[in-house]
């Protein structure tokens, strides 16, 4: 990669973007999660499931909305298991996430195989199957300057889910800040006590929250199955949903925060992608990808251990009182 | 006479067993709805890891890696920390047991050699925890978060390694090249233990060291001053405040001692399967261990018990996987995910119908005059 070249860094921030997508999808789900008190080590899994389901819906119906819709109730279902045990039976919260991701994985590849007959895999879906992007005018002229390449390359051109990601940060900063829903799912992740005393329903609150972190999860599945992506393979999340996880850390639980986790953790993807094999400017010296693949989970552990920052988890995460 | 319960096993015994029934019910619905005969396959798993000597060897093979990450699991939720890093650690135990190989694999003597690989793998695993262990005890930070990050961590540690360091310069495979056949451990059907009748198996000697192990952890826990210490943190971190232990040692010393054991897996898995180092040893067992701790009730006695029963799992899995072609060993994973499911996440869904079934049954044996 040449550095200073506009254009290839242009090209390095679009695939940031992309790449960005499914993380911020599924961190913003795990907020909600979080924000009212449910661990969610469930998002890998959640998000491999809404894959599938989407993925296996439009190859069979060809309507790739539904297929959308089906991807969030696919995951909702997760979510619904995950309330079940975590907020009716008290359960281990981790543990619950844990078991969700193990019977995500096996169960996609179960059913991909009975349905399919393809290794796991649905059919590769043409682009017609796919959600389309947006162009939203088409006069600006494409040459090297930097405003067209600017509206090229960042603004225009996106998968849809794209555009939704981000406009599903402004909505969540302004539900948390704004609506009278929203602090009632921070106070029963702040303080369950209170919300209680208060006269609201801790148990309702989190079931809420928590499925409604399905359905968000549920779009960052369909985004790389039929979004970014070409239908479905086998674990085709590959840890995307512990990134996620990384970057709701990173992101302090809190919208814009988790924004720029996503975007980060997407540039880093997009950069280990482009570094493969690239010597570290002529010096002989191979940058090894793995370093930059581990990025993302050694800033969270900093972040973790107050080293950045202080981590402002939420008071009562995790805590069955 | 009336107010006299059951022993508190009994509950949790029966409880476990309906928990892993359900599950298994839930499994085959699985499979019947994906056209398979339940019957016929629950025959191949069960003769496929108890129905002769070679499907025993790998059962014991794989109980070995379970007892390892089960007991690491199970000691570290002792002291009340949920160490899901087993997985990380046991790759950092097969990374130093493979570099002392290929390093002493011609120098040392065998029996000074299977000391160093202990050695090293111990500590290396310990070091993965350690730091977890102390961001925890002394930082706050939480301990299954911080576990989870070193997992990916470490495997991407592993593959710079494997990729970068220790692959031969003729191999096209991402392995390291094959230790000398003299720092191999022993196979236990060249023991000959039984004549020389066993098939030949990867099931080494390992296995009784993880017997070893239970053993050490079982007496660790509950009859020495430092598993007394862990069990009361885990019990009551504050009030340990005021028995004068201190909580951030104790965390500290318990996440090593269980990274340590989590660590051996390389030792079954590097030094006595496969000889050589190769990207996916670990292959979920660190997560294994979890299931087999919450099915074992993190005793480590139960958890040899617990250990097998995973060990035949995936032994028989895999022969399923052999025979009937539209399955996986996803199988394995479903049924693992299950098992953790029920018998952890919806721990205490039964438990009050069938503390009264108990208490009902009990009444009325009472009522009858027996007992």
């Amino acid at each position: 990669m040449d550095l200073t070249d506009l254009s290839q860094w242009f090209g390095l921030i679009d695939a940031s973007i992309r790449l960005a997508t499914p993380l911020l999808f599924a961190a913003l789900a795990g907020l909600l999660s979080e924000r009212s008190g449910i661990i969610d080590i469930g998002l890998e899994g959640k998000m491999l499931v809404s894959a599938f389901a989407a993925a296996a819906w439009v190859a069979n119906t060809g309507s790739v909305w539904q297929g959308v819709g089906v991807a969030m109730l696919a995951a909702m279902s997760l979510s619904l298991l995950h309330a079940f045990a975590c907020i009716t039976h008290r359960g281990e919260q981790v543990i619950s996430g844990i078991a969700i991701n193990m019977l995500a994985l096996a169960g996609t590849a179960i059913l991909g195989q009975h349905l399919f007959k393809l290794g796991g895999m649905t059919p590769v879906l043409s682009d017609g199957y796919r959600l389309g992007n947006i162009e939203f005018v088409s006069w600006v002229p494409r040459d090297d300057s930097l405003w067209s390449m600017f509206y090229w390359q960042l603004l225009s051109g996106h998968n849809v889910l794209v555009y939704m990601a981000f406009i599903m940060v402004v909505i969540l900063s302004g539900f948390f800040k704004f609506s009278p829903l929203g602090k009632r799912v921070f106070a029963a992740g702040e303080s369950p006590l209170a919300l209680s005393r208060a006269g609201g329903s801790v148990n309702l609150t989190r079931y809420g929250a928590v499925l409604a972190g399905g359905a968000l999860c549920g779009l960052a599945g369909a985004y790389l199955s039929i979004g970014h992506g070409a239908g479905f393979i086998n674990n085709m999340t590959v840890g995307k949903g512990f990134i996620a996880l990384a970057a709701l850390i990173f992101g302090q639980w809190r919208p814009v925060g988790v924004l720029l986790a996503c975007l980060l953790f997407g540039f880093l993807e997009a950069l280990s992608i482009r570094l493969q094999g690239l010597e570290f400017f002529n010096s002989g010296y191979v940058i090894p990808v793995q370093l930059i693949e581990m990025l993302p989970y050694i800033l969270t552990v900093l972040v973790l251990a107050g080293f950045v920052s202080n981590p402002a988890a939420p008071n009562a995460l995790g805590r069955q009182e | 006479m009336m107010n006299k319960s059951l022993p508190s096993w009994v509950n949790s015994l029966v409880l476990i067993v309906v928990n892993i029934i359900l599950a298994l019910i839930a499994g085959a619905v699985v499979l019947m709805a994906t056209n398979v005969d339940v019957i016929y396959a629950a025959k191949i798993v069960l003769f496929g890891a108890f129905g002769n000597s070679e499907g025993i060897g790998y059962t014991l093979f794989y109980a070995t890696n379970f007892m390892f990450t089960g007991l690491s699991v199970a000691l570290a939720w002792h002291a009340g920390l949920f160490n899901i890093g087993a997985e990380g650690q046991a790759t950092l135990g097969g990374i130093g047991v493979a570099v002392v190989c290929s390093s002493f694999e011609n120098s040392l003597p065998f029996g000074l050699l299977v000391v160093l690989t202990t050695v090293t793998s111990a500590l290396m695993g310990a070091l993965w925890a350690f730091i977890p262990g102390w961001l925890n005890a002394y930082r706050g930070s939480h301990i299954v978060i911080t576990t989870i990050m070193f997992n990916f961590i470490a495997s991407s540690l592993l593959v710079y390694l494997v990729v970068n360091v220790l692959k031969g310069p003729e191999q096209m495979a991402s392995v390291s090249p094959i230790f000398a056949q003299s720092s191999w451990l022993p196979y236990i059907h060249q023991l000959n233990l039984f004549g020389d009748s066993l098939a030949a198996t990867p099931l080494n000697i390992s296995f009784f060291w993880a017997i070893l192990c239970c053993l050490l952890v079982h007496f660790y826990l509950h009859h020495s001053r430092f598993g007394y210490e862990a069990r009361a943190v885990g019990f009551s971190a504050k009030s340990t405040d005021f028995a004068g232990i201190n909580k951030g040692r104790v965390i500290v010393i318990t996440m090593m001692l269980s990274g340590a054991l989590a660590s051996f897996v390389g030792l079954n898995e590097i030094q006595g399967g496969s000889h050589q180092l190769k990207l996916e040893f670990v292959a979920g067992y660190g997560f294994t261990g979890i299931a087999v701790a919450i099915i074992g009730r993190n005793q480590p006695l139960a958890i040899i018990v617990s250990s097998i029963l995973f060990g035949a799992l995936y032994q028989g899995g895999s022969e399923l996987a052999f025979n009937i072609d539209h399955i996986g060993n996803d199988i394995v994973l479903l049924i693992q995910g299950l098992v953790i499911l029920f018998c952890g996440a919806l721990e205490w869904m039964l438990k009050p119908n069938i503390d009264n079934w108990l208490k009902g049954a009990k009444r009325k044996r009472e009522q009858h005059g027996f007992d």
